[in-house]
């Protein structure tokens, strides 16, 4: 007797009884299009967060000045400035886990063409910032250490500002637009980066020299950044490193007791991303658990069955010992035909899953992902719960007394 | 003479509760081979008892059972599956056949134990169901049978592995006296190609078929007569096997 004809066997079983076989599997059906579904629209949101935030650009510390504290009245990181240019070129230059720095530099402005006027975010920053966010330029160029040093008018647009005021696509590189009443010429246009984690349009946005930033918006380039400073790491490893150092670099600069607070904040993406990514493996960890839940009361079900089947056939198990067939063949017999319910039930919801998370994920306009990790970990899972919950029936097959067996009515 | 079937001293004991049951009290038998030997008595009188044994389906409580040369009196489970699926076939009142099972596969199931390749266990298959006369019925489910048809193909499965030793247990007690009479015909035919049979029965006409009848009374041998068989001959008006329901 080998595995082919027990499978045959198990499978007539099955066939003859094909609309209980089909309830009976329902429920793993059920539990494992649901996990896959939830599992596919749940990897692709993760997705996206995860692309999100590598448009946000890696290994990135955020320096802003600290907050002001004026009769007991505590104001916002930023409110008064801590941060002077010195502080800017010192982390630049003189930390060694620091691979670029650029100041953020930054107010909500009207940016006017002929025809059109978007408000957006306008950043006073250096040529280094496009490095520190890995963004490259898609059309023209960025401006260079020589605009920074004469303070020309140019401006660097993201591409939704391009599309709001020349239309999508549009070559405007060398047109003028007015900032603050202030003519800039276009020189460059910087690739599409698409949205943050919160759904920011990174696209929104305008980039000046700095100092043109703080000349004509701020009135004045002084000795205190009224901004913030935006660091890349040298590597993902150095990041960590890179916040101590310029924490360090930072105090000792700013002459800080020992027991002074910061006067500066000194924020980690990579921090933000992984809270994010908590959030997701919370979910998936929920997921599972329904999975379980839903398997648990599957396996149940198929027991339940494949009891019933036992008893209606225990005449048949005496034929079949009588004529010869040892107890581990019922016992193989019975398991097989639980494990071919179960692994059934497991690759229809599969389908099924698949099918529902394509329609939800059209419908919607969700993202999705379809893990085959998470596919052949559902089937293997339901192929599991046939074995665990069809052994009990089986051994009680194959512990029947003949004799007994032959004479059930 | 070392028979095929040698049986000294067997008990059966069933403890219910308190209760003891002697179904078998002592029971020493010597069955030889081509014998044709038909047990009878009353219910109660042991006689399913000791078919039990004798074909291995259950174990004495005590005393010895030997089947050809084999003690198989304290055989585990398993190897008692082995025997009976090597040396015992199995015909049974109400024909136990698998519903819903073409004829021929009902009749290969014995050999699908043994572990037969399934071209020969379908060669094996048709020439058992050919010598039974329903070599025209392979593909027939049981419900498409007639109770003749049905013993008979209950008997085919009952030869297709070559056995030592038939067992019938009420074989005609569930059929009409005429095909009562083909299905004896048809184990006098067997016991005279070298088969052992041994019919259980509370019938004296079924028993007067047999070359020997054993008569059990309360868990022992009564009597133990060898007898001139009485030829089974079929009523002739219609040939067996076309006796099918339409």
């Amino acid at each position: 007797m080998n595995i082919f004809q027990t499978l045959r066997v198990a499978l007539r079983a099955i066939f003859r009884n094909k609309m209980r076989a089909f309830l009976t599997t329902l429920g793993i059906v059920i539990g494992v299009a649901a996990v896959i579904a939830m599992m596919a629209i749940g990897a692709g949101a993760k997705a996206r967060v995860e692309q999100a935030f590598a448009a946000m650009g890696t290994n990135l510390l955020i320096i802003q000045a600290g907050s002001s504290s004026t009769s007991g009245v505590k104001g916002g990181f930023g409110s008064q400035p801590t941060l002077t240019w010195d502080d800017f070129a010192a982390i630049r230059d003189e930390v060694a886990s620091v691979k670029a720095a650029a100041p953020m530099l930054r107010a909500s402005l009207s940016v006017i063409s002929e025809e059109q006027n978007w408000t957006t975010s306008v950043t006073g920053t250096s040529p280094d910032y496009f490095d520190v966010r890995s963004w490259p330029i898609d059309q023209g160029a960025s401006f260079t250490q020589s605009d920074i040093d004469s303070g020309t008018k140019v401006v660097v647009l993201g591409a939704t500002v391009v599309e709001k005021l020349y239309g999508a696509n549009a070559n405007c590189v060398g047109s003028f637009v007015r900032i603050g009443n202030i003519p800039f010429q276009i020189i460059g246009v910087a690739a599409k980066k698409g949205q943050s984690a919160t759904g920011q349009d990174y696209d929104d946005a305008a980039f000046v020299p700095y100092t043109t930033f703080a000349q004509k918006v701020q009135g004045g380039l002084g000795k205190y950044l009224h901004g913030s400073i935006m660091v890349a790491a040298a590597s993902a490893q150095a990041t960590t490193r890179a916040q101590t150092d310029i924490s360090a670099l930072l105090r000792d600069r700013h002459h800080l007791a020992r027991s002074d607070d910061d006067d500066f904040q000194l924020r980690n993406l990579s921090e933000i991303a992984s809270a994010q990514q908590e959030g997701t493996d919370t979910m998936t960890t929920l997921l599972a658990s329904v999975a379980a839940v839903s398997l648990f009361v599957g396996g149940i079900g198929i027991m339940n069955i494949m009891l019933v089947s036992v008893t209606e056939r225990t005449r048949e198990i005496g034929i079949r010992m009588a004529v010869g067939a040892k107890p581990a063949y019922i016992l193989a017999q019975f398991l097989v035909e639980a494990l071919a319910l179960s692994t059934a039930g497991g690759l229809i919801g599969v389908g099924m899953g698949v099918g529902v998370a394509t329609w939800l994920a059209g419908k919607f306009h969700w993202p999705m992902l379809i893990q085959p990790d998470v596919i052949m970990l559902s089937v293997g899972f339901s192929a599991l719960v046939g074995v665990v919950f069809g052994m009990y029936p089986a051994r009680k097959a194959s512990r029947l007394d003949p004799i007994d067996a032959l004479r059930f009515e | 003479m070392a028979g095929l079937l040698e049986m000294v001293d067997v008990t059966k004991v069933y403890a219910t509760g308190d209760v003891e049951l002697r179904a078998l009290d002592g029971v020493s038998l010597s069955v030889a081979e081509r014998e044709f030997l038909a047990i009878m008595g009353t219910s109660g009188s042991g006689k399913s008892t000791l078919m039990n044994i004798v074909g291995c389906l259950d174990r004495p409580t005590s005393g010895t059972y030997e089947l050809a040369g084999r003690h198989v009196g304290s055989m585990s489970k398993n190897e008692l599956a082995e025997i009976r699926g090597q040396f015992l076939g199995f015909v049974f009142q109400q024909f136990n056949l698998l519903a819903r099972t073409s004829a021929i596969e009902n009749v290969e199931l014995p050999l699908v134990y043994t572990g037969t390749k399934s071209r020969e266990r379908r060669e094996r298959a048709v020439a058992a169901l050919e010598r039974v006369g329903l070599g025209h019925r392979l593909e027939h489910h049981p419900n498409q049978l007639s109770g003749g048809q049905q013993q008979r193909v209950a008997i085919a499965r009952a030869i297709v592995n070559r056995p030592k030793l038939i067992l019938a247990d009420e074989p005609t007690g569930a059929l009409d006296s005429r095909t009562s009479v083909e299905v004896m015909a048809l184990f006098q035919e067997l016991s005279e190609t070298g088969i052992t049979v041994v019919v259980v029965t509370h019938d004296p006409d079924i028993a007067s078929y047999a070359s020997r009848v054993v008569s059990m009374k309360d868990g022992r041998i009564q009597s133990d007569e060898t007898q001139v068989p009485r030829r089974a001959v079929p009523p002739p008006s219609k040939k067996p096997g076309e006796a099918a329901p339409t």
